[in-house]
């Protein structure tokens, strides 16, 4: 991950005030940065999304495309994620630099998106066995400030909620072979329910409270980060651990009171 | 010490660009933003334009690195990214002999077409891509495909020029209007 080399004084500094709860920015130790989100920024995709979290900024275009449902799932449409990560963010990104982040965050995603209730994939379908809707999902990551997973997870869920898909029309033919009929009208469009997508919140272990929230210089003092996914009506869908450090499990459960 | 220490010129920059289209750039869904034919023949391009450009003996044995990331293609994809890498170096500080205006143009139906959108790009008539210095009216690049009777290159040059000269006046009000407030934010 894109990372700051910090003095050991700076380290010092930064691990002291977060035990009086007072981190460099004058935040408590709870609360987040100012986020800015704004939607449909890029106009040839079927939805998209902005996210500015204090130094971070994310663009997230959605576009749906036809295709055939997976043989699991002969019902359902799916959705396809990709990570870019932009050269401006870092110069480490350069080429094949960023690959290991973006392989990583693709990977959180999928698994936070496996589980059914998040998206309703049956909407997405419109043959069974033969014709779905497909969204490919594709984040870019403009600028590293900290804190990625919980700017994406935001994005994702205002890019699918901005997502219009075009209403089709199945028209049977004689010989029974099946034709799909856009309907013409740019505005005649299924929506999606995102009611449900859990956005994700990373708690930082420094010293030994946790913050949340964490920007580039808080995140290389810490020992290891918490990655949890929560919905809205307060349900866990997916935990993870980063970092090398390790946490014991009475720091995991205090973390979890936090959210 | 982040860069190549074998590419390193003794005399002068480095200067490093790439290209990046994101996926969804285009009407249909790129699979790879960079790495491509296409991304590798534009990052060259650009080295090209801004080794014209900047003023590479000041920095010997040093890089300079310039990254384009296209949001959203449209059309005149390079002249875009000439245009805003002009206005970054810029803003980094970075000293160059002049601003770098680029404009694409074409002739369609015998009219010489200047800036020219996608769906003119794709109809598959002749295009050529111009990075101009303005003042000295040199030109940096020259692109062309397709092909194009010799008697009407001077037109769609011309043209190409003019809008070059056009994109110039807007960079320059920019510039001169960002330097006039940062300096009386600083004068106080």
């Amino acid at each position: 991950m894109a990372s700051v080399v910090l003095s050991e004084a700076e380290k010092v500094y930064i691990v002291h005030g977060i035990q009086e709860d007072l981190r460099v920015d004058g935040r408590g130790c709870e609360d987040y940065r100012c986020i800015e989100v704004e939607t449909d920024v890029v106009s040839n995709t079927s939805g998209s999304a902005r996210v500015k979290l204090g130094h971070t900024d994310i663009l997230v275009g959605v576009k749906a495309e036809m295709g055939t449902p997976k043989l699991e799932n002969p019902n359902e449409g799916y959705l396809e994620f990709f990570v870019d990560c932009s050269a401006n963010a870092t110069p480490e990104f350069e080429g094949r630099g960023g690959e290991e982040l973006a392989t990583e965050i693709v990977n959180t995603l999928y698994r936070i998106f496996s589980n059914e209730s998040t998206i309703d994939v049956k909407s997405l379908c419109i043959n069974p066995r033969e014709h779905c809707w497909v969204l490919y999902v594709d984040v870019l990551l403009l600028e590293c400030g900290g804190n990625l997973f919980d700017a994406i997870s935001i994005a994702v869920k205002a890019a699918l909620f901005n997502t219009r898909i075009p209403k089709v029309r199945v028209l049977e033919d004689e010989e029974g072979s099946k034709e799909i009929e856009l309907s013409d009208d740019p505005f005649d469009c299924i929506r999606l329910n995102v009611d449900n997508v859990p956005c994700i919140i990373t708690l930082s272990k420094i010293g030994c409270r946790h913050v949340v929230d964490a920007t580039l210089q808080e995140e290389a003092c810490s020992l290891a980060s918490l990655l949890l996914s929560v919905t809205s009506r307060g349900t866990l869908t997916c935990m993870k651990k980063l970092g090398n450090g390790s946490l014991d499990p009475e720091s995991i459960f205090e973390m979890m009171e936090v959210r | 010490m982040r860069g190549s220490r074998s590419k390193a010129l003794h005399d002068r920059a480095l200067v490093n660009c790439q290209y990046s289209m994101a996926t969804f750039s285009t009407g249909e869904r790129k699979r790879r933003p960079h790495g491509d034919r296409k991304s590798s023949e534009m990052t060259l391009h650009l080295k090209q334009t801004f080794e014209a450009a900047i003023l590479t003996q000041l920095y010997p044995r040093s890089q300079i690195d310039i990254y384009v990331q296209i949001l959203q293609a449209d059309g005149g994809n390079y002249c875009a990214c000439v245009n805003a890498a002009t206005l970054a170096t810029i803003d980094a500080g970075i000293p160059m002999r002049d601003y770098v205006c680029a404009s694409s143009a074409g002739f369609i139906e015998d009219t010489p077409l200047a800036d020219l959108n996608y769906v003119e790009e794709a109809a598959g008539g002749p295009q050529v891509a111009l990075a101009l210095l303005p003042k000295s009216d040199q030109i940096a690049l020259l692109e062309m495909n397709s092909r194009l009777h010799e008697d009407h290159l001077e037109q769609v040059i011309e043209a190409a020029s003019k809008a070059c000269k056009d994109v110039y006046a807007v960079l320059d009000q920019v510039v001169r209007d960002h330097v006039h407030e940062v300096t009386t934010l600083l004068g106080e």
